[in-house]
């Protein structure tokens, strides 16, 4: 298993919520990229957009300027 | 063969369409239900098409376009899904069956129903609708352009009187979409129904719905979404909430190409090409000795069609005759416009119908001309 580090995961109630994501932080130079959504968080199925806690500010502000679909934001060692 | 049956569905399709449904059965995995590179290929083409689609159809959000099958299936969406039992529904003469049976149903629910009446070219009166408004108006559901005559409905007019009386305005694009621009927003639309296969060029099996923002429409559909696994009812949030089950990607990416392609081309450019051989072929045919045009050619602001009789003979064996002798393809009969039909008064003849498209060239108009008067002289 790769090494484990602190990261940010934004979770969202679609496939389109979580794509519409992709696309902006790729075209903002956000680093990130999307995972399945941990079990730890939820056990539901899904992706996540995964990046460092350092863009927890960005990622907010990203979210609420684009009224993007996003559930929640989360803290986690992966 | 010369193919005069568009309006059935386009049989040419862009090169780009063909290579990108190919290359996505090569590549593409299932929308939503991973990360890896395949599935994710998926997930990026289909949103990237909802995006490309609410550009095109001016719908608020990328999230409420909603892909189904084609046209009927989302238009069974949209009024089952927002119409109930004790709802007036006004609609026109001028609906295909995948409008009349949904309503057709639900006013064996409960639900009432009023048409406003098309003449005997097809047109119907705009004063109508505000006439057919009672006192438990819910919507209005109507098509763009009849499949049957090509005459187009004033949407703009129509969406005017939906939203002076707060009625849920739906539209059935399936002859307009990709060829006559569609904005939702100016145009008061709260849903748009449109099938990919006609005139966008896409493959069958592509379609769908766009919802202006605050719309609620209840999924008649429930399953697998690859999100929210153990919530026991459909998750709510759009386009989801109507999308349970595997889209079809490899089309969805046909679509995509298709949507490139009237892009690059122009909408307009393609408008002017089929405008012009719906003229020219009216134009050769319409002086022929026997012949009887259907709809309303004042104006060539319509879907291209050409719909026709030759005397009292049977369509169905004009349209039989043009294929086998000479290659010609065109649908006769009923066009699934049971209305329309009786108020043309074709209901026992049917019509035979000419519909073109983007890769129809004059030759191929003058030919079919041609035919036409030779069967007529018989």
């Amino acid at each position: 298993m790769r090494e484990k580090s602190l990261k940010l995961l934004v979770t969202f109630h679609t496939t389109a919520g979580a794509m519409s994501m992709e696309k902006l932080c790729k075209r903002q130079e956000i680093p990130g990229r999307l995972i399945p959504v941990p079990r730890s968080i939820t056990a539901d199925c899904g992706m996540a957009w995964c990046t460092v806690p350092e863009q927890r500010s960005i990622m907010e502000a990203l979210i609420a300027r684009e009224g993007l679909d996003a559930e929640n934001l989360h803290e986690l060692m992966i | 063969m010369i193919y005069l049956d568009n309006a059935a569905t386009t049989l040419k399709k862009p090169d780009a369409v063909i290579h990108a449904v190919v290359n996505a059965m090569q590549t593409m995995g299932n929308s939503g239900r991973s990360t890896h590179d395949e599935a994710l290929a998926a997930s990026r083409t289909i949103y990237d098409t909802r995006e490309k689609l609410a550009a095109f159809f001016g719908c608020p959000r990328p999230d409420h376009v909603v892909f189904t099958a084609n046209s009927t299936e989302a238009l069974n969406i949209a009024i089952n899904g927002t119409i109930g039992s004790g709802d007036h529904v006004i609609s026109t003469d001028c609906e295909h069956n995948s409008v009349l049976r949904p309503l057709y149903r639900l006013e064996e629910q409960g639900a009432s129903l009023s048409f406003t009446a098309a003449d005997r070219q097809g047109r119907i009166n705009y004063e109508d609708f505000a006439r057919l408004i009672t006192p438990r108006p819910r919507a209005i559901v109507c098509t763009h352009a009849s499949n049957l005559t090509g005459n187009k409905l004033d949407l703009r007019r129509i969406g005017t009187i939906a939203k002076a009386h707060q009625l849920l305005f739906i539209v059935d694009a399936s002859q307009t979409a990709g060829v006559f621009p569609i904005d939702m927003e100016s145009l008061g639309i709260d849903i748009l129904c449109f099938t990919g296969h006609k005139s966008l060029m896409a493959p069958q099996g592509t379609g769908g719905l766009c919802l202006r923002e605050g719309v609620e429409v209840r999924p008649w559909k429930v399953g697998g979404t690859g999100v929210q696994t153990y919530l026991t009812q459909q998750p709510v949030e759009y386009p989801t909430r109507l999308e349970a089950g595997t889209l079809n990607g490899h089309g969805i990416a046909g679509l995509h190409a298709s949507l490139s392609y009237i892009e690059s081309v122009g909408m307009d450019a393609i408008r002017a090409h089929e405008e012009a051989l719906t003229r020219r072929f009216y134009e050769g045919v319409r002086g022929i000795p026997g012949i009887t045009i259907y709809g309303d050619f004042s104006t060539f602001d319509r879907a291209p069609i050409v719909s026709l009789n030759i005397g009292d003979l049977d369509s169905s064996l004009v349209s039989d005759e043009l294929s086998c002798t000479y290659g010609i393809a065109t649908r006769p009969g009923a066009h699934c416009a049971p209305r329309l039909h009786r108020a043309l008064g074709t209901e026992t003849q049917g019509a035979v119908r000419f519909s073109f498209n983007w890769f129809n060239t004059e030759a191929e108009v003058d030919a079919a001309v041609q035919a036409v008067k030779e069967v007529a002289a018989e």
